[in-house]
């Protein structure tokens, strides 16, 4: 059984760019099985962007390191299917994913300065990555990365490309990395939390700057974040992730508009709101993420649910399916389909 | 000494600075200075949160090591309570430790991880040298109970508790001597969005059972319109505007504020297309050598000939709302 929301999300026209089917991806630790990535399925067509979000410790970024093959040798057991333009990346010869990486798939991180080396200048790194997958003279490579840093942005690029990383601002780091993310045309760009550490700004500047980037080259992307305010900047769709699932994965506006899963509305209930009357008081969710190496029997959001008990004791004891309710909008849970209608109109959408 | 103290002001602050000098060479010669805090007059009310708000490096942090006089400052006057507290030395300063309390960004670094709960959340009494009616190891329990923690877990260690729970602790430890003035930096950016709104209401809630005041430290502007009555907006160690949050989020008046409030992304995917966008350009210059005339000229787009050579006085152009700005906005109406 397939969880991709097949109907919903290809175009029709050929397959998705990026396609993970029920990946899996557990850590063996002294403590036990750490199941950051559990039967996780999406998929992204050239073109468009998936925002993932969720708390802290989900698994957003063990998933987008598995899909770049940067998960070291041995540390991870990842099982599954992650099709990159239908090659299978998992158990995929590690050489080989690494020519892939750069040339057809590239990431941006949270911090620059871990993709970065200190030692070398801008320029001299993003020489040297578009000269892995292409043969051309230095100077060629040079004025390549010249070209770069002026499309992010970088002002006097002909001098800041001898710039070391330390001399940029964050927002300048953040820039370059994303030229060098680019400077092999990446089918598919990964972004985890590419603006978390950024002012709000900054953050604005960069957004724009994927956005442009996107429609200029056509990649899929995936932005990852905590911050469901970035990704109804960007994303087409949307994936909610908890304790290594998917919990619900929709259109960017269902997800915003008419969210089905009790943890999306908690998400939606705990921020304060620019865009609304100011409220007099946040609705958390109650208690905190469970621990990825004990999930909670039936559904991992059971303990901080405040509609567990309307199942009998299904929450409690089985693990519900993520599936179609509709339209491609797909969730993982119990309630009947009457009582979550009646819970958001009633209930969760006035108090929003 | 002692000031004559307005009804209800609890704090006063007048020209504050901080500048920390630059030095270079073997001789350690003073080369410049980073003007972190760059002169700031505001006053907070006894039961209200004024939050500081600007981005990174427009001293915020710098302020709250001033007002909790963690840092000594370069000039300018800080009077708690109709006490100036300026220049006061470490020991004259330590029993009034217990009326101004600082409550720190980093939930990880800043608990000690060798002590217990216990000890951490007790430290201010033994400090302080105070004796709690019921013992100190009673308070402490009492403490945790308040700030929603099982008080059973007094003799577990900081690495033991998620990031929202150690952001209790912390707060608990703040509580233990009853301060006046609470100055909180950052004290949910580090959290979880579900569990900042958890955080959020709790200290919420201890303002409301002790009528706390609150300088909070933060940069999200969401958060920022939930929890403050007032708000000052910096940048390069300046207050650009201040006003209540009312005014200040309906009708902001300085380009700088504008500015700031129509970057915050909203959970609103028609709000893509429609919302009206201020895209500063670049980054905030260095504090080092700040622009001449109006600090925001280099990133301004309203900036005229006058805005390079001339500082706008931060001024009051509607009843408590200031702003500092040669041509600001939303001006104007009724007077
Ligand atoms: N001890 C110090 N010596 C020299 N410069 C300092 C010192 N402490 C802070 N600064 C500088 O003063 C300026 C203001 O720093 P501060 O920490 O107050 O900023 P902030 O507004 O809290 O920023 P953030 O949002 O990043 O926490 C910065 O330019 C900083 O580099
Ligand atoms: N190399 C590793 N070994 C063991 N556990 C890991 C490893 N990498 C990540 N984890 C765990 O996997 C879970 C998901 O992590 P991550 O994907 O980084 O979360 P996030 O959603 O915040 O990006 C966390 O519980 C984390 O501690
Ligand atoms: S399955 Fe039960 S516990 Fe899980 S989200 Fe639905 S109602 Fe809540
Ligand atoms: S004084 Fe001039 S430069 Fe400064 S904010 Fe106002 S318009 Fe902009
Ligand atoms: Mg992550
Ligand atoms: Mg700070």
């Amino acid at each position: 059984m397939s969880h991709i929301p097949e109907d919903s999300l290809d175009s029709g026209a050929g397959l998705p760019f990026l396609q993970v089917r029920n990946l899996r991806v557990h850590f063996p630790t002294d403590d036990g099985v750490v199941k950051s990535v559990d039967d996780l399925s999406f998929s992204v067509e050239r073109g468009k962007t998936l925002g993932i979000v969720g708390e802290s410790g989900s698994g957003k970024s063990v998933t987008s390191l598995s899909i770049m093959g940067l998960h070291k040798e041995g540390a991870a057991r990842i099982s599954g299917e992650i099709l990159l333009d239908g090659r299978n990346l998992v158990g995929m010869d590690r050489e080989k994913v690494r020519l892939l990486r750069g040339k057809r798939m590239a990431m941006i991180f949270q911090d620059p300065l871990s993709a970065m080396h200190p030692y070398y200048t801008v320029g001299a790194q993003i020489v040297e990555a578009y000269r892995v997958h292409n043969k051309v003279a230095k100077q060629v490579a040079r004025k390549h990365a010249i070209d770069l840093l002026a499309r992010v942005g970088i002002p006097n690029p002909k001098s800041r490309v001898d710039d070391y990383p330390h001399q940029f601002s964050g927002g300048m780091r953040q820039r370059a990395m994303i030229a060098m993310a680019l400077s092999c045309d990446p089918e598919l760009l990964i972004a985890d939390e590419p603006t978390t550490a950024l002012d709000v700004t900054v953050q604005a500047q960069i957004l724009d700057l994927i956005r442009d980037l996107q429609q200029e080259f056509d990649s899929a992307v995936v932005l990852i974040t905590h911050d469901l305010g970035v990704v109804a900047e960007l994303a087409d769709d949307i994936m909610v992730m908890y304790a290594g699932r998917a919990v619900e994965h929709s259109t960017a506006t269902d997800i915003f508009n008419s969210p089905q899963h009790p943890y999306t509305w908690g998400l939606l209930g705990s921020m304060p709101r620019l865009d609304r009357e100011r409220s007099e008081r946040l609705q958390p969710i109650k208690g905190t993420p469970p621990s990825l190496i004990n999930v909670p029997d039936g559904c991992p959001f059971n303990p901080r649910c405040a509609y567990a008990g309307r199942n009998g004791d299904l929450s409690f004891t089985e693990r519900p399916e993520f599936r179609d309710i509709g339209g491609g909008h797909h969730i993982a849970c119990h309630l009947p389909t009457e009582d979550r209608h009646h819970i958001w109109d009633e209930e969760i959408r006035p108090k929003l | 000494m002692s000031t004559p103290k307005p009804a209800g002001e609890l704090l006063s602050v007048t020209g504050l600075r901080k500048h920390f000098p630059i030095r270079r060479g073997i001789l350690q010669r003073q080369v410049g200075a980073v003007q972190a805090v760059d002169g700031l007059t505001f006053s907070v009310n006894r039961g209200e949160t004024l939050s500081l708000v600007g981005e990174s490096g427009c001293g915020k942090t710098t302020t709250g090591r001033l007002l909790t006089r963690l840092l000594e400052p370069t000039s300018g006057k800080i009077v708690l309570d109709g006490r100036d507290i300026s220049h006061l030395s470490m020991s004259a300063m330590r029993p009034l430790r217990c009326d101004v309390q600082m409550i720190f960004q980093d939930p990880y670094s800043s608990l000690n991880p060798r002590h217990t709960v216990g000890t951490i959340v007790g430290a201010p009494f033994r400090l302080q040298k105070v004796r709690p009616e019921n013992g100190v190891k009673r308070a402490v329990q009492d403490l945790l109970e308040l700030v929603g923690l099982n008080p059973e877990h007094y003799n577990r260690y900081p690495h033991e508790f998620s990031g929202g729970q150690r952001q209790r602790i912390g707060i608990a430890r703040t509580l233990a001597l009853k301060p006046k003035l609470i100055v909180a930096d950052e004290p949910v950016s580090a959290l979880d969005v579900s569990i900042q709104a958890q955080v959020v209401n709790l200290l919420e809630d201890l303002q409301d059972e002790f009528n706390l005041t609150y300088v909070m430290i933060a940069h999200d502007l969401s958060v920022v319109r939930h929890v403050s009555d007032r708000v000052a907006v910096m940048y390069l160690g300046k207050i650009m505007e201040i006003a209540d949050r009312t005014s200040l989020y309906e009708r902001p008046m300085h380009p700088y504020t504008v500015a700031l409030l129509s970057a915050v992304p909203v959970p609103d995917t028609s709000r893509r297309t429609r919302r009206e966008r201020i895209r500063l350009q670049g980054d905030v210059p260095s504090p080092i050598n700040p622009p001449v005339g109006c600090r925001f000229h280099t990133r301004c787009w309203k900036a005229q000939e006058v805005c390079k050579v001339e500082e706008p006085a931060l001024a009051e152009l509607a009843p408590g709302h200031r702003a500092a700005c040669h041509f600001p906005e939303n001006v104007g109406g009724s007077v």
